[in-house]
């Protein structure tokens, strides 16, 4: 459908997961992380990785892509495996150095953590693998309606969330066209010190702020122009509809959180 | 009927400040085609802001439709007069081009079937059908600034005001976007006010306005206007390309009517050149 809204992370293909209801996708989400995070046993997350493992080859999307995701938080992960490796107390001894113990206890700990990160940022990276970023903010204004009631602005918060993606393609390039015109004056951006590199941003921050405040300007004129008045009541153009394809996904993830809730009780928490 | 009516009208950005626009007094017909010359700082933006309340006059009456613009129908006004801005990408509020047309209709909280249809309307009317589903960065200027046009449209004003819209295109899209707003005049009868500094882009205009500092100083056909090169040129303003070549020629001895058109010029010249062979 919208292949052309390349930007960020979005895998354009054509999947089940890719037509569900973008609403359906944020609810399944936070089931899948409450699932991760109840889970007291290997059982339990054996179970979470079958549901993500099903739900990346319905979405089509390469595995290797999805679990590029898990680069950016690689230091985290080695970091927290480190320290719960070196510093949990547990009974089963197997070394003991200076402060640093290693146990049976720390080790299986640290790996049920790793699992844990991993699935989160798998499963979160998915989300946006396979739903564009216009699709979210539909679906977010769509879940946090209810919050209208308590007059909490959701149209209006809705509207900037849309306008800044408008943006972010535009301010871009305009941050690159700056930067392009002080390296043509001989600015250095890749070398030097933190503090001279840092000193070399702030002739491209300037006038990329300077300019947005002129842009802010001249949309605001041009969105009064085109009949906006904020608070009037507006229609919706764009209505999300639920299909029986999205009932099916919540059963699952309904099954999915007692499930595990089943496997603590029954299995006994290995943690 | 008069679909814009200026009456003394005064405005200036600072107060105690140079006048923008000064007691100006004119009036535009309904499905007039309109070009409005003037250099920059001449008051032609300026003219474009006060007509749909983005600016409010100083002294003077502005009648559009015979309605007379006040703070309490500013919204009623805009349903009827749009305006379409110099920087495309400084319009749009969606990323997909089917969203960012819906906004205005969305403003006027129309039903969501007559969104569908007002968005087929206005994207059949700038010739973009097929870019419905795109992504508006994804566009050229030309392209963009289309797509602008017909975010207006969908709000279906019966003026449209180019405030510059070309100045930031290309020749390419400068055409496309003339050849939209000619079509639109002629096919659904809206009323264009065209404000623009290339002399060109007037030609299609039925009469043709010169503003400076503020006033207006010529008025009449583009052709008319544009015979008077030499009091043009004291405004800052040039003529068009063809009608120096029509100035050049005369000038290098070859006895040329004044004229626009590019092939009644080239007749011309054919004929003086085969009366000298002969």
């Amino acid at each position: 459908m919208m292949k052309d809204v390349a930007f960020g992370q979005y895998y354009p293909t054509k999947s089940y997961v890719h037509n569900l209801d973008p609403r359906l996708k944020i609810v399944f989400l936070i089931a899948y992380i409450v699932a991760i995070f109840l889970a007291k046993n290997f059982y339990g997350l054996a179970c979470c990785f079958v549901v993500l493992a099903l739900s990346i080859g319905f979405s089509r999307v390469p595995v290797l892509r999805v679990f590029k995701a898990i680069k950016g938080i690689l230091f985290l992960i080695v970091f927290t495996t480190l320290l719960n490796l070196l510093f949990y107390n547990g009974e089963t001894v197997y070394a003991e150095w200076w402060i640093f113990t290693i146990t049976k206890e720390g080790i299986l700990f640290s790996v049920f953590l790793v699992i844990r990160l991993v699935l989160l940022i798998t499963c979160s990276s998915l989300l946006t693998y396979t739903t564009t970023p216009v699709a979210l903010t539909d679906g977010i204004e769509s879940l946090l309606f209810p919050l209208t009631l308590i007059r909490f602005p959701v149209r209006e918060l809705a509207q900037i969330m849309s306008i800044a993606l408008r943006y972010i393609p535009i301010l871009m390039d305009e941050t690159e066209r700056i930067m392009n015109a002080q390296k043509a004056r001989g600015a250095n951006f890749e070398t030097g010190g933190l503090v001279s590199r840092v000193k070399a941003v702030i002739p491209v921050l300037i006038p990329l702020l300077l300019s947005s405040f002129r842009r802010a300007e001249e949309l605001g004129d041009a969105m009064e122009a085109r009949c906006y008045t904020g608070g009037r009541k507006r229609t919706k153009y764009k209505k999300l509809r639920f299909t029986w394809r999205d009932l099916l996904a919540f059963f699952a993830g309904a099954a999915l959180i007692t499930g595990v809730v089943l496997l603590n009780v029954y299995l006994g928490a290995m943690i | 009927m008069k679909a814009i009516e200026f009456e003394n009208v005064s405005f200036s950005y600072e107060e105690g400040g140079a006048f923008a626009i000064k007691n100006l007094n004119f009036s535009v017909e309904e499905g007039e085609f309109v070009a409005i010359l003037g250099h920059n700082g001449s008051g032609k933006s300026t003219l474009a802001r006060l007509t749909n309340g983005l600016l409010e006059a100083d002294g003077g009456i502005i009648r559009v439709f015979g309605e007379q613009l006040t703070d309490k129908n500013l919204f009623d006004i805009r349903k009827q007069v749009g305006i379409v801005f110099q920087n495309p990408d400084n319009q749009t509020v969606a990323s997909i081009v089917e969203d960012d047309i819906a906004f205005g209709a969305e403003n006027i909280a129309l039903p969501r079937e007559e969104i569908g249809r007002r968005i087929d309307f206005a994207l059949k009317a700038v010739g973009m059908e097929e870019f419905r589903h795109a992504t508006v960065s994804r566009l050229s200027g030309g392209q963009k600034q289309r797509i602008a046009i017909a975010g207006v449209l969908a709000v279906m004003p019966k003026v449209l005001i180019l405030d510059e819209s070309t100045a930031m295109l290309d020749p390419k899209g400068r055409r496309e976007i003339i050849d939209v707003v000619t079509r639109l005049n002629r096919e659904q009868g809206i009323t264009v006010l065209l404000i623009t500094h290339f002399m060109e882009e007037a030609l299609r205009a039925t009469r043709a306005i010169v503003m400076n500092r503020g006033e207006i100083v010529m008025q009449g056909t583009p052709d008319d206007i544009f015979e008077r090169h030499e009091e043009l040129l004291t405004y800052n303003l040039t003529l068009p390309l063809i009608g120096r070549i029509c100035k050049e020629l005369r000038a290098g001895g070859m006895p040329v009517q004044d004229t626009l058109d590019a092939s009644s010029l080239a007749k011309e010249i054919a004929a003086c050149v085969s009366k000298q062979s002969i």
